[in-house]
């Protein structure tokens, strides 16, 4: 049933990328267990804005976990405690009167902060424009069932398919390694006939790009995973590693 | 009939002209991509177009554009194009291809899609939706989009949303997601080739219109606040809808009317702007802190059963109300299509029966959505394998079992059938414009049927606008305005000053505050039921807290930041006007249609009654100032192929 509690945010303030940024604390009150996390901070940024303080700076849009838009690390939890659960779903049931919240940014060399809790995740769209897509053009694709496809192998493509692009895996990661989303894109396209022509390709300029733009690597820590909303396996990275490989070979 | 009154004005001459190729209908398209002028490959690198939205129309058309040789700017105010909308819609894509062998035909699709908008779309545009939708399958196949197959290895349909075929394909729970994702897929593999140009997190302020064309926009780069004009040879708005005038509904909380309305107020006429879609299966409200609804695919219908407490104010938990206690008002009512009926029909019976006080949950404004009978009749694994993902979040947010208890349901806003006006090339009646996917009015009537949005942006970005756009820029050639242009500096001095006087707000009261009663207000006076009383009402209270809102509305932060607080309040500032339009256009179409339900004008039977003889066109209205009279275009619509008839889902 639902109730009120109070809370006890500590917030990531940072007015902008070159201002050094602090912790602020905020009371949260008469905060109902069935609102969202981002519900919680509306009603703590709407009384903010009626005594003329900034409102603390989030990205969020669908609030149903799809976007990828939220996210923050609260109480050392990539999107916090909750298991599969975008930050925008998570709900303050979960939370006790009286709590103390922690509420940071992502952190990783590959997502310089803009502002308070929004980062920059522009190095996921270059990681994409470097390969992650088939190169046919509108209209030349033959009729949707001129090539079969196994379901086990169009159900495990959709499993990766599932990633959000949100960066939790990144923010969890001790090394700030992007492994998991390359990885999760890779996988869907070679499990794929359509993603074959360019198999090789793909994994060599992906994995470069990634590399580029200041990510971690992978050292098997498997924190990516836990803290994925969409569950996207570890699995994946392994594939990514053999997909490599092979297009190391194939390339000499 | 609509005659001129104090609220609106009538055009002396409509003065619109659709464009509609002549011909039968199955040969329209064909004939007019002949008939269209082509712009050579080597010229055609020299044509900018500018793309506003990266949604499936807009990321789409950006990507297809490029491929052919145009050059193009794509702008989205997200951070990533990836996260346009379109990436929530769960039910899946509706295409003509027959795979199952029931009957199914491009025509039938057409007839179908005309009688599921109340006869209040354009026959042309509807068919060259239905003929195009088998193409967009086969491109969505073709990039990697994992839909959902058989174990032979073919593309798996379902049966959605009232259609007696199954036509409908499907990625789990994810379809939109999925065709998102295949479209930013093309759209970066056209960044990286250097075609398109990506303007994230920027949000468009306003459109440039030199001689009568619209050739550019001025946007607000939303991390460092500076103001940025773009110039091109044709724009594109591929912008989305406008159900966040409710406040709360399906829609990201980021969706808004602004770039639609900037370019009303420029001089692009909005038609249809009462249409909107009420989708039946949404999770209820449940406070006033709430900031959005959150809707459940309606393929939960295919298996569920809606029902309410026969008795008013029973408060039994469900499982203690006997068969003999429950009304499946739907199975009751409309027998041949039972559960499945469209949704504005079972959305307003779910109002119905609740108004009747026979809702249920803590507010009483909420349906048993039951499936104990599919769980007894398949098993567990079944449904948990079919709604597996769906079931998990209504747990996650309404922290209930759908498994062990009905789930809760009742409808919310969802989709926005009205737009900026166009013809049958998806351009405005401003030369240049050219408006894409929810974003337009055309193709949906006065109601939209279930996995027909992702058919219709799709098309309209990879199968429409490549070829039209090639046919007004070969006319219309350059069009030789730069940023530094007299009319593209006044513009962007206009939106200056605008977000200048936001700056110096300092009333009392947050944004959210007037947003949430804006919401409300239209909520109850022009939402799933609309009269004539309600609406004047409203028309008297939007003037008032627009003003008040002037007024008293806190923006915090400066202008050369990110500033959430300036975002949001140039928002509402623009739904505080276009709800009067909306009001307006709800209170002129004195008809019940599709979603628009007027309370006079109902069947014996309570449902809704066309007045083919008065209202058969489109409303397109052409703005005359703030608060000022609109002045009303009619577009007659002509039926040649589909007979009007009452709808009956019985």
């Amino acid at each position: 049933m639902s109730k009120t509690i109070n809370l006890k945010l500590r917030v990531w303030r940072q007015a902008s990328p070159e201002q050094a940024g602090k912790f602020e604390d905020y009371d949260a009150k008469g905060i109902s267990t069935d609102a969202s996390f981002l519900e919680m901070l509306d009603v703590v940024n709407d009384e903010l804005e009626r005594h003329d303080i900034d409102p603390i700076a989030f990205d969020h849009d669908c609030r149903e976990g799809i976007c990828g838009s939220c996210g923050a690390v609260v109480n050392g939890c990539a999107h916090g405690p909750e298991s599969a659960t975008t930050l925008c779903q998570l709900h303050m049931r979960k939370f006790k009167d009286g709590d103390v919240v922690i509420i940071e940014p992502w952190r990783a060399n590959g997502f310089p902060i803009i502002k308070d809790l929004v980062v920059d995740r522009g190095a996921f769209d270059r990681i994409i424009q470097a390969g992650g897509y088939v190169s046919i053009r509108t209209g030349q694709a033959p009729d949707a069932h001129a090539i079969p496809i196994p379901k086990p192998a169009a159900d495990k493509a959709m499993d990766a398919a599932q990633c959000i692009g949100c960066g939790a895996c990144v923010a969890a990661c001790p090394n700030a390694s992007a492994s998991l989303f390359t990885a999760a894109k890779i996988n869907q396209l070679a499990l794929l006939p359509q993603g074959h022509p360019e198999r090789n390709r793909r994994v060599v300029a992906m994995v470069e790009q990634m590399d580029k733009e200041g990510f971690g690597s992978c050292s098997k820590h498997y924190e990516c995973e836990a803290a994925c909303p969409k569950e996207i396996k570890v699995e994946n990275i392994t594939a990514m590693n053999r997909e490599y490989r092979r297009a190391l070979i194939a390339r000499d | 009939m609509a005659i001129a009154t104090d609220y609106w004005k009538i055009a002396e001459s409509a003065g619109l002209d659709s464009k509609i190729p002549s011909g039968p209908i199955g040969q329209k398209w064909t004939k007019h991509k002949f008939d269209m002028k082509l712009v050579n490959p080597a010229n055609k690198r020299k044509f900018k177009v500018i793309v506003v939205g990266t949604g499936l129309a807009g990321a789409s058309a950006a990507a297809t554009m490029s491929e052919l040789g145009y050059k193009v700017k794509a702008f989205c105010f997200q951070d990533s194009p990836r996260r346009a909308h379109s990436i929530a819609a769960q039910g899946g894509i509706n295409a003509a291809k027959n795979y199952q062998n029931d009957g199914d035909s491009v025509y039938r699709l057409f007839y179908d899609t005309v009688k599921g908008g109340d006869y209040r779309s354009r026959e042309a545009n509807v068919h060259r939706l239905a003929e195009v939708s088998v193409n967009i399958i086969d491109q969505c196949v073709a990039q990697g989009v994992p839909f959902a197959r058989e174990y032979g290895g073919y593309l798996a349909n379902r049966s959605f949303g009232g259609a007696q075929v199954s036509r409908t394909f499907y990625a789990r729970g994810q379809t939109g997601q999925q065709l998102l994702l295949g479209a930013y897929s093309a759209l970066m593999k056209e960044v990286a080739s250097g075609g398109v140009e990506m303007f994230p997190r920027r949000e468009m302020l306003d459109l440039i219109v030199v001689d009568g064309r619209a050739c550019g926009i001025v946007v607000r780069n939303l991390v460092t606040g500076q103001l940025e004009t773009h110039t091109a040879d044709a724009v594109c708005l591929a912008t989305g809808g406008y159900g966040n005038v409710f406040y709360l509904s399906t829609n990201a909380k980021g969706s808004n009317v602004t770039a639609a309305w900037r370019a009303h107020k420029r001089g692009a006429y909005f038609a249809n702007p009462c249409y909107t879609q009420i989708h039946p299966t949404c999770i209820p409200v449940h406070g006033d802190f709430q900031s959005k609804l959150t809707l459940m695919s309606e393929s939960l219908r295919n298996d569920g059963r809606v029902w309410v407490p026969k008795k008013p104010g029973d408060t039994r938990p469900a499982h203690e109300i006997p068969e003999a206690d429950r009304n499946y008002y739907l199975e009751t009512k409309y027998p041949s299509f039972g559960n499945l009926v469209p949704r504005d029909v079972a959305s307003r019976n779910a109002k119905d029966v609740c108004d009747a006080g026979n809702g249920v949950g803590a507010t009483g404004l909420a349906v048993y959505l039951d499936f104990t009978d599919a769980i007894k009749r398949d098993g567990m694994s079944v449904i948990e394998a079919k709604y597996g993902n769906l079931f998990q979040m209504y747990e996650r947010i309404t922290d209930d079992n759908p498994y062990k208890t009905p789930m809760m349901i009742y409808p919310a806003v969802h989709y926005t059938m009205g737009g900026l006006w166009v013809d049958y090339n998806l351009m405005s009646n401003l030369p240049g414009l050219h408006v894409l996917g929810e974003a337009n009015f055309s193709d949906h009537g006065a109601n939209r049927l279930g996995a027909s949005a992702l058919m219709q942006g799709l098309a309209d970005g990879y199968f429409v606008i490549p070829y039209t756009i090639g046919d007004y820029l070969a006319k219309a050639g350059p069009s030789g305005v730069t940023p530094d242009h007299p009319e593209a500096k006044k513009v962007e001095a206009e939106v200056k000053q605008r977000i200048d006087t936001f700056i110096h707000m300092t009333g009392k009261r947050a944004v959210n505050d007037f947003h949430r009663e804006l919401g409300l207000l239209m909520w109850d006076e022009c939402g799933m039921a609309r009269n004539e009383e309600g609406l004047k009402k409203a028309l008297k209270r939007i003037p008032e807290l627009r003003e008040e809102f002037w007024q008293d509305v806190n923006v915090t932060g400066s202008p050369g930041t990110l500033n959430q607080c300036l975002e949001r309040a140039g928002r509402v500032a623009d739904f505080l006007e276009f709800a009067e339009l909306m009001c307006t256009d709800a209170l002129h179409r004195s008809e019940s249609c599709g979603g628009h339900f007027r309370e006079e004008s109902q069947t014996d039977e309570g449902e809704a009654k066309r007045k083919d003889d008065e209202f058969c066109y489109a409303a397109a209205w052409q703005y005359n100032g703030v608060g000022e009279t609109p002045t009303l275009h009619k577009e007659a619509l002509e039926f040649e192929n589909v007979k009007l008839t009452q709808r009956s889902y019985k």
